[in-house]
């Protein structure tokens, strides 16, 4: 998709490069330079992710946005420190760019006691209405009609702030997404419902998800504006989201925002998608990963220099690394916590007689080898079999 | 004080509430304009505009979604479904991201699902169900189902209050049946407390809802007929349970019948009569009995419904066959 280059961001006095005065979009020098400090961020976060789940650190699930770093990240660019954003799985940079920090995101995936939900769920699944990102459940479409509700009581409110959720070309096949979105619709709620088109809902392509051309077509059945970008070109992203953040600001209600993207990993680390046709994964790596193109755009056309690319790069690699060892540190939780909280009053749990006046329910936490696995024929387990069915 | 009925206490528990708390909004089906389908929310429209009273698109989980959401944001949404059977439609929504908010995300979630529930009024399968029991055994929510119009006004003003999801039964039977003196002053009802409906000595009668009305006169047939003292408490709250007011009856009487008009399998007499078992075992003078529906869909007919439902007599059959073992 063709970028507009939109206005000439003037810069008091400083000594820019020759032509780093047309920035697109809007965005000044430091911003482009952020989009690629929260893309890099995300990837290399990720891979980390990658080597502490190898390390068998990683309890649960591990999930990428490998290839989708720029819907993420250029998406949530677009909001004000006081809009808020219900983020997927895939959406770790929208994360980031709304405050979540690395070491946040390294205690959940390792279940520590002192990460955001102190254990109690898994990866990016957690939130916080302070920074303005609520964390999202497994049921996919859910957070459609939950971020109706938070951007309703904005507008009852009179406050100029602006709701975005994200969903999967998979979760657009569920009854709250459509719930969601027409009642936000009807009662014009400050909504983005961004719609990540990255091809497959787990194993389900999206021709098998849904007979429309593109999901934009669905925003005419709701009767509000649709609009679709190139979800791996950064600044696209931005500036398609920003218009509909313009405008649910302006009190003109709901948008739907498709971004086309490619999920290059599986569902999970531990998907092998074998279902995908050959050569497209890598096709994607080759011809469209979205770091690799921004990058060749910083430098070609705005006028970045190498080093202030790999200076950012540098700073990550210390920060993730940092973040690594705090979380490593980190304590579990302890288990009595886990009859904390339920309810505001009573504010805990009584532990069931069998389990009074023990601390913990067994000796190690460690999952059993087979775990899962007993066959009822002849009472033999398939180890090796099970590893990770939580993912 | 002039007598309200049970439908009347509810809506003036919602006038109250939001009078003394901007925060607190209605939204559902129909409640706007034409009042909802019982008129539990006539005249509120005019009383406080369609941005505190909103008549939504139907659709359940969208709406039961958008309190939750709301309520994340400070307010204090109070849903109405427009028949309680509807809101298996939303039983994702409440037990898969409500009832879990605080726990796993430290999200309040303060919000009332409130609707007309039960038979007795030929409503056919989709008018008149009891689905309690599916969201009590959910951890996060609160579930009560008053009997009396006092209690009706008194649970709603604290379930509102509450700081977290109360499902709020309302029975349909009852709407425009019962009446009562509202206590005056902010009457609020605490969550979680049983009544003791009718004190009595040789057995007791466990219940809630309608079913009430029903074992009270039970009570009085016994009495006159048989010269039996018969306890009814009414546990108002069925999530939290009022485990002492269980117990303490249990060991007063020894001789426990718990009715309700949900069905057998899985409703609450079976963990009431788990509780009794492992707490009071040794107070037990006969085996805990239960008066229930039948384990079908609700029929519309009137001797299929009649057939179906726990009736006065079953309650007294099942009460002598109690207090004869």
């Amino acid at each position: 998709m063709a970028t507009r280059v939109t206005g000439t961001a003037k810069r008091g006095g400083a000594k820019a490069p020759p032509r780093a005065d047309a920035h697109p979009a809007g965005l000044t020098r430091a911003q482009l330079l952020d989009l690629y400090y929260w893309m890099r961020l995300t990837r290399t976060l990720e891979e980390r992710l990658v080597a502490l789940y190898r390390q068998t650190k990683v309890v649960g699930g591990l999930f990428r946005s490998l290839g989708q770093e720029a819907d993420a990240v250029g998406s949530a660019f677009a909001l004000r420190r006081e809009d808020v954003l219900s983020p997927l799985i895939r959406n770790l940079g929208s994360m980031l760019v709304k405050g979540a920090t690395p070491v946040e995101i390294l205690r959940q995936y390792m279940a520590k006691g002192d990460s955001p939900t102190r254990g109690r769920e898994l990866n990016i699944h957690f939130g916080d209405t302070e920074r303005g990102f609520i964390g999202q459940i497994s049921p996919l479409g859910d957070m459609v009609p939950v971020m109706a509700g938070v951007t309703l009581t904005f507008k009852m409110r009179g406050e100029a702030r602006v709701g975005l959720v994200y969903v999967g070309d998979g979760a657009t096949s569920t009854g709250a997404f459509h719930e969601g979105i027409n009642f936000a619709a009807v009662q014009r709620c400050p909504l983005v419902v961004v719609i990540e088109n990255n091809g497959y809902a787990y194993s389900t392509p999206t021709h098998k998800q849904t007979l429309a051309k593109q999901f934009i077509d669905k925003a005419i059945g709701y009767g509000i504006p649709g609009e679709q970008a190139d979800g791996n070109d950064v600044i696209a992203t931005y500036e398609v989201t920003k218009r509909a953040v313009d405008r649910a600001r302006a009190g003109e209600g709901v948008s739907i925002v498709e971004l086309m993207t490619y999920r290059r990993k599986g569902h999970a680390e531990h998907d092998n998608q074998s279902y995908v046709p050959s050569g497209e994964i890598d096709k994607w790596a080759r011809e469209n990963d979205p770091i690799d193109r921004y990058i060749a755009r910083l430098r070609s056309e705005l006028g970045f220099g190498e080093g202030e690319l790999t200076e950012i790069d540098a700073r990550v690699r210390r920060e993730v690394d940092e973040a690594t060892e705090v979380a490593e540190q980190s304590p579990a939780p302890e288990p009595l916590d886990a009859l904390v909280g339920v309810y505001a009053e009573p504010p805990r749990e009584e532990p069931l007689w069998f389990r009074r006046g023990k601390r913990a329910a067994v000796e190690t936490n460690e999952r059993a080898e087979g775990w899962g696995t007993f066959s009822s024929s002849n009472g033999s387990t398939k180890a090796g079999q099970v590893a990770r069915e939580n993912d | 004080m002039a007598e309200v009925t049970y439908l009347e206490a509810i809506r003036e528990a919602l006038i109250e509430e939001m009078e003394r708390d901007t925060n607190v909004f209605c939204l559902g089906e129909d409640i706007g304009a034409y009042g909802g389908a019982f008129k539990a929310t006539e005249g509120l429209l005019d009383r406080f505009g369609e941005q505190r009273v909103i008549d939504t698109p139907i659709s359940e989980v969208g709406i039961v979604g958008a309190a939750a959401g709301a309520a994340h944001m400070g307010m204090r949404p109070v849903v109405e479904m427009q028949f309680i059977d509807f809101i298996a439609n939303a039983y994702d929504m409440l037990t898969n991201y409500v009832a879990t908010a605080r726990y796993r995300a430290m999200l309040p979630c303060p919000m009332v699902v409130r609707g007309p529930s039960g038979g007795y009024v030929r409503g056919g399968p989709f008018h008149s169900q009891n689905p309690e029991a599916g969201f009590i055994h959910t951890p996060g929510l609160k579930v009560v189902y008053p009997a009396t119009a006092e209690d009706a006004k008194g649970l709603l003003k604290a379930a509102i209050r509450d700081d977290d999801c109360v499902l709020f039964f309302e029975h349909k039977y009852l709407y425009r049946r019962i009446k009562a003196t509202m206590p005056s002053g902010d009457h609020v009802t605490p969550i979680g407390k049983a009544r003791l409906a009718r004190e009595g000595r040789d057995l007791s009668i466990i219940t809630y809802a309608a079913t009430v009305w029903k074992a009270l006169e039970a009570a009085e047939q016994l009495e006159r007929e048989d010269g039996l003292s018969v306890e009814v408490v009414d546990l108002r709250s069925l999530s939290p349970l009022d485990d002492d007011a269980i117990m303490s009856t249990t060991r007063k009487t020894n001789r426990v019948l718990i009715v309700h008009e949900d069905t057998r399998t899985g409703g609450i007499a079976g963990e009431i009569t788990a509780r009794i078992n492992e707490s009071c075992f040794e107070w037990l003078d006969a085996p805990v009995l239960r008066v229930t529906a039948h384990d079908v869909p609700l029929p519309y007919a009137p001797p299929l419904e009649d057939f179906v439902l726990p009736q006065t007599s079953d309650i007294v059959t099942a009460a002598r066959t109690l207090a004869a073992y």
